[in-house]
Order: structure tokens, then C-alpha cells, then sequence
């Protein structure tokens, strides 16, 4: 079973990654990255059950961080938005060199 | 006294200090937001934060002169914790000090931007203290989540909102990363705990576990974003510009402090017996990150892009005491690391000092001729970029950390000769940027008839106060040199260097 749901969870960190690099639009690339943490929380899940229970612990830690990065995360993509009316990467560029 | 980590009450009192500061900035919140916005409200906020930030290197002292320690656990209770705590501290007492003029010239009327400063901070001193891959995941958050927060703190300005976005989808996208290499290194070893983790490691002699390599590598890639190291560093320089000024002294000083003193401790504690492994990685990530920053430093015409930059190139020299490791290493991490933090405070302090209202006057061209019109300033900024640069007498300091890091990487059981010499030729590239400012200030006639307004005293005190550190203890560098030969972690399991004995740290 160990392997089938790493498998899995590789599959579904890699899509992530994946969707973080191909898409430009900020609110998808928040998904894509919501979507690797649950790959990393079906891991920790698939191996505490051979170490016990610390995995779990660091499961709940994992989501209430995210939940907090998300209240962040959304507040600043609204700030953007009221800057420039658009969430997409490509159009948000002031700042280079 | 040593502390039973196993005991909830003993645990607290091992965090002492890191409560302290957390404790003390949830009531200053709440201070903070008992009135409404105002200029005022928001000085006497920051006032207060910054006795809270004193008060608490006090009890870290306390804590370091008593000599605590503490049997194996989540946390480490050590000189190394304390060293670093101290340092974050001071950068934090900087910022704060320079916010207070900066953000009232801004606009930004919230007392609650000084707040979230003190809750990076204790971030931080967690990561300082984590001896546990759950405890070094939530003090990169806490301290992340935060300076996410401040970045875009700037409402009225678009840059800082496309700083903040840049930083947080890339903090995000690493920590992912982090989090997915310790779950794999927990799959491997079955522990979270440091010390667990490597005498699982050699208990069941995992050093060719496919799972645990990528494991490690996943950690350093999620670390070297946190660190910005090449190449993993293509949103530092978007986020320093966006944001304020105070915090891009804060995040090149306290944030990359941080996350290396975890870096550090994970690699010493919890890797050792895979040197050869994390040792090849590191060596690389170090020369890339000294050339890379170095070189694309050149090109820069704006200076918070130039310190941007510049920071990377010191992430580079940093990590070569990461890879040289020993005690030694760690005594040279340590003064680098004040050094630098000293030195960047100071720069960016001037160019606030400088600046104009909507973070205007910004370019190396404009501070051309500063020396007719502000000879302080202009003196002062030659001194912090002559100690990031390394220079002798005038350089301070600078001059002194280069020298043990490169005392070091020469001195090691497996001596660093290549990496010292690459780090020997960027530093010559370097005075290409470095010194190029210094001549602006100096050399090229005023081309603006503005005179830049007297700084406001707050701002003085940290450009002077830095200035006056590089200098002095760039006279007398032993005292510091002692104190950071004592602060190495306490569970160290690398050979130490036959010649650390004659410590040739004396020979200035």
C-alpha cells in the first residue's frame, strides 16, 4: 500500500509544480500550490501509519498554517487587483531590472 | 540548570525569552489597535515595541551569561540559539527605528506594521532554537506569513502590492517544497527530531535511502528560496524594491539570518554522517550564488536592487562556512553574520535617510555630490560599503569576517582552497559596485539643486550607532571573535579541526 499512495502523492506534488510554472494567473497558482501541501499531507498520513503518530500531528500543523497563509495570500492578491484590475502575472511587472 | 524538555513546565521556561517577545507583542497589539490610526499612535507604538525588543536581548543574555542547558529535545538550548537571537534582535531594533520616520514621510499610519516586526522576530528565534523538523516548519511560517504582511504594508503604493505578491507566491511555492522533502526525510528516518534522525540514519545505515536523498535535497532546495540563493533567487530583488525600505533592510538582514542558523543546525545535528552527500550541493550552491550575485550586481542602477544583489553575494560567503561546517566554521558564520546585519542596517538606514516621499531618489545617480551637501551621510555610507566589501581599517568589521570565513574554509579538515579563492575574486568583482557608489557620492559634481532634508534622529542613531560598531570593533574585533568562538551548537558531531587550538583569528 506504502507505494501505491506514494506514487500518488508524487503524482499530485508533481502536477502542482507543474501548474505553479505553466500558469500565470495568481489565484491558480495559489491552488497549484494548495494542492503540493495536500501531497505533502497524504504523505505524512501514508507514513504514520508505520511510525505512529507524529505525521498526523504535523498534518494538523501543516493545515493550520496554510489556513493562514491563505488569509494572507488572498489579501495581498486583492491588493493587486485594486492596483490594476488584473490578477495576471504577466501584466504585473513595475518592478525589474 | 539543565532543562528536562520532557517536562511542559521546564519547556516554557527553556523558551523564556522567545514567550517574552510573543507575549509582550500580543498585548502591544492590542495596544495597538485601542486607538485610532495616527502618525503619534504609531510612534508611541514602535517606542514601545522597541523597549519590548530590549527587555528581551536582556533575557536572552540573562539566559546565555546563567549557561543553560538542556537534555535532548524539540528545542536547543545552547550559545548558538543565543548568538543568533541577539543579532535578529538588534536588526529588529534597527528597522523599527528607522520605520518610525519612514512610515510616517509614507503614509503608513497602522501601528500594527511594528507589531508584526516583534512576530517575525519570535518566528525567527524559534527557528534559532528548532532542533525539530515540526518546530522548523512553523518558525519559517510564522516568520514568512508576517513578513508577507509587510512587504505589501504600502497600500498606496503598486509597487509594494507586486513586491508582496512576487514574495508570497514564491515563499509559498518553497515552503511546499520544504515540507515535502521533511515528509519524505520523516518517511525515511521515522523521526522529526534531529538528534533521532541521525541515529536512525546510522541504526539502520540509510546512507544510500533513495527516499532520504531527495528528502534532503527537496529541504535545501525549499531553503536556499528562503536564503535566496542562486538560483533560487529571481524574486529577492523584486521584493526588496517593492518594499519599504526598513523592511528591505529586515528581510536582507533578520530573515536570511534566520533561516540560515536553521539551515546550520539541520545540516550539523541532523546530517553529519551524509556530509559527502549535502557537501558537493552546498559547495556548488555557494560558488553559483558568489558568482551570480557578484556579477548581475554590476548592472544594477537602483540601490535597493544594488543591496538586493549584494545580499545574494553574501549569501554565497555565508554558505562557505556552512560547507566548511567544523567549529571553526561556526565561529566564522556567526561573526559574518553580525557583521553583515551591522553593515546592511547602516546602508539601508542612509538610504532611507535619503529617500523622498513615495520611496522617490533612489538611483546611485542621485546621490552624486552627496559629500558637498551631507558629508555625515555620505561618510557613513562609504564606511558600510567599504565593511560589505571587506576592506581593511575602513571597512571595519567587513574586513574581519571575511578573513575567518576564509581562515576557515582554509583551516577545515577537508580545506575549502577552491571556494576560498572564488570567494577572494568576487569579492574583487564587488569593488566594481561597491566602490562605484562610494565615487558617485564623492567625485561626481551634484547634478540636483535639492538638498536632501536633515534625517530625522531616529534614522541618525542607526546609521551612526552602525557606523560607530563597524569601525570600533574593527579596531578591537577580539571581543566579538570570543564570543562567537563560543557559539557553536551544542550537539556537534563534526571532527574538529586539529589546528583550531592556535586559532589564528589573533594574527591582525
Amino acid at each position: 500500500m506504502l507505494a501505491e499512495s506514494l506514487a500518488l502523492t508524487a503524482a499530485l506534488f508533481i502536477i502542482g509544480v507543474i501548474g505553479v510554472l505553466v500558469h500565470r494567473n495568481a489565484i491558480i497558482i495559489f491552488m497549484c500550490v494548495e494542492l503540493m501541501l495536500t501531497a505533502v499531507n497524504l504523505t505524512f498520513v501514508a507514513f504514520s501509519r508505520f511510525y505512529g503518530t507524529a505525521g498526523q500531528v504535523f498534518v494538523v500543523f501543516v493545515m493550520t498554517v496554510s489556513a493562514a497563509e491563505a488569509a494572507v495570500g488572498l489579501a495581498i492578491i486583492i491588493a493587486i487587483f485594486r492596483h490594476r484590475q488584473t490578477i495576471n502575472l504577466q501584466d504585473i511587472n513595475l518592478l525589474k531590472g | 540548570m539543565n532543562f528536562d524538555l520532557t517536562m511542559p513546565a521546564q519547556l516554557t521556561s527553556a523558551l523564556g525569552p522567545d514567550l517574552l517577545l510573543m507575549g509582550g507583542a500580543m498585548l502591544l497589539l492590542l495596544f495597538a489597535g485601542w486607538r485610532p490610526e495616527s502618525d503619534e499612535h504609531q510612534r508611541t507604538v514602535g517606542i514601545l515595541s522597541m523597549a519590548l525588543c530590549i527587555f528581551t536581548m536582556v533575557a536572552v543574555g540573562y539566559y546565555a551569561y546563567a549557561g543553560y542547558t538542556a537534555s535532548v529535545g524539540v528545542i536547543a538550548v545552547d550559545n548558538f540559539r543565543w548568538a543568533t537571537d541577539e543579532i535578529l534582535l538588534i536588526a529588529t531594533l534597527g528597522t523599527i527605528a528607522m520605520s518610525l520616520d519612514y512610515n510616517v514621510r509614507e503614509g503608513i499610519t497602522p501601528g500594527e506594521t511594528h507589531v508584526l516586526l516583534l512576530l517575525a522576530t519570535s518566528g525567527m528565534m524559534i527557528l534559532a532554537a528548532a532542533r525539530d523538523l515540526i518546530i522548523v516548519f512553523l518558525g519559517i511560517e510564522l516568520m514568512s506569513i508576517a513578513v508577507y504582511v509587510l512587504v505589501g504594508v504600502n497600500r498606496r503604493t503598486e509597487r509594494s502590492a507586486e513586491g508582496a505578491i512576487k514574495y508570497f507566491l514564491l515563499g509559498a511555492f518553497s515552503t511546499a517544497f520544504l515540507l515535502y522533502g521533511i515528509a519524505l526525510v520523516y518517511g525515511a528516518t521515522g523521526a522529526t527530531n534531529f538528534v533521532e534522525i541521525r541515529a536512525n540514519i546510522v541504526r539502520f545505515s540509510l546512507e544510500h535511502n533513495g527516499l532520504l536523498l531527495v528528502g534532503i535535497a527537496l529541504i535545501l532546495v525549499g531553503f536556499g528560496f528562503k536564503i535566496a540563493a542562486a538560483p533560487f533567487h529571481m524574486w529577492a530583488p523584486d521584493a526588496y524594491e517593492g518594499a519599504p525600505t526598513p523592511i528591505t533592510a529586515y528581510m536582507a538582514a533578520a530573515v536570511k539570518g534566520a533561516a540560515f542558523a536553521a539551515l546550520f543546525r539541520l545540516w550539523l545535528e541532523a546530517f553529519p554522517t551524509l556530509l559527502y552527500i549535502w557537501h558537493e550541493a552546498v559547495w556548488w550552491l555557494a560558488a553559483i550564488t558568489m558568482v551570480v550575485g557578484n556579477l548581475v550586481a554590476l548592472a544594477q542602477r537602483n540601490i535597493k536592487r544594488l543591496l538586493a544583489y549584494s545580499s545574494i553575494a553574501h549569501a554565497g560567503y555565508i554558505l562557505v562556512a556552512i560547507v566548511v561546517g567544523t567549529s571553526l566554521g561556526s565561529a566564522a558564520f556567526m561573526f559574518y553574520l553580525f557583521a553583515y546585519t551591522i553593515a546592511t542596517l547602516g546602508a539601508f538606514a542612509v538610504v532611507v535617510a535619503l529617500g523622498r516621499p513615495g520611496e522617490d531618489n533612489m538611483n546611485i545617480e542621485d546621490y552624486a555630490g552627496l559629500w558637498s551637501v551631507r558629508p555625515g551621510l555620505a561618510v557613513a555610507m562609504a564606511v558600510f560599503m567599504l565593511a560589505l566589501l571587506g576592506f581593511p581599517i575602513f571597512g571595519g568589521i567587513g574586513f574581519f569576517a571575511k578573513w575567518y570565513v576564509l581562515q576557515a574554509a582554509l583551516q577545515a579538515p577537508f580545506p575549502q582552497t577552491r571556494l576560498a579563492v572564488l570567494l577572494v575574486i568576487t569579492s574583487v568583482v564587488s569593488a566594481g559596485y561597491y566602490l562605484y557608489v562610494v565615487m558617485v557620492m564623492f567625485m561626481k559634481p551634484r547634478t540636483s539643486a535639492v538638498v536632501p532634508a536633515r534625517p530625522s534622529g531616529w534614522t541618525r542613531a542607526v546609521v551612526w550607532a552602525s557606523a560607530a560598531i563597524i569601525l570600533i570593533f574593527g579596531l578591537f574585533p577580539d571581543a566579538i571573535v570570543a564570543l562567537t568562538q563560543r557559539s557553536e551548537p551544542s550537539v556537534n558531531t563534526q571532527p574538529a579541526s586539529p589546528a583550531r587550538g592556535h586559532v589564528a583569528m589573533q594574527s591582525h
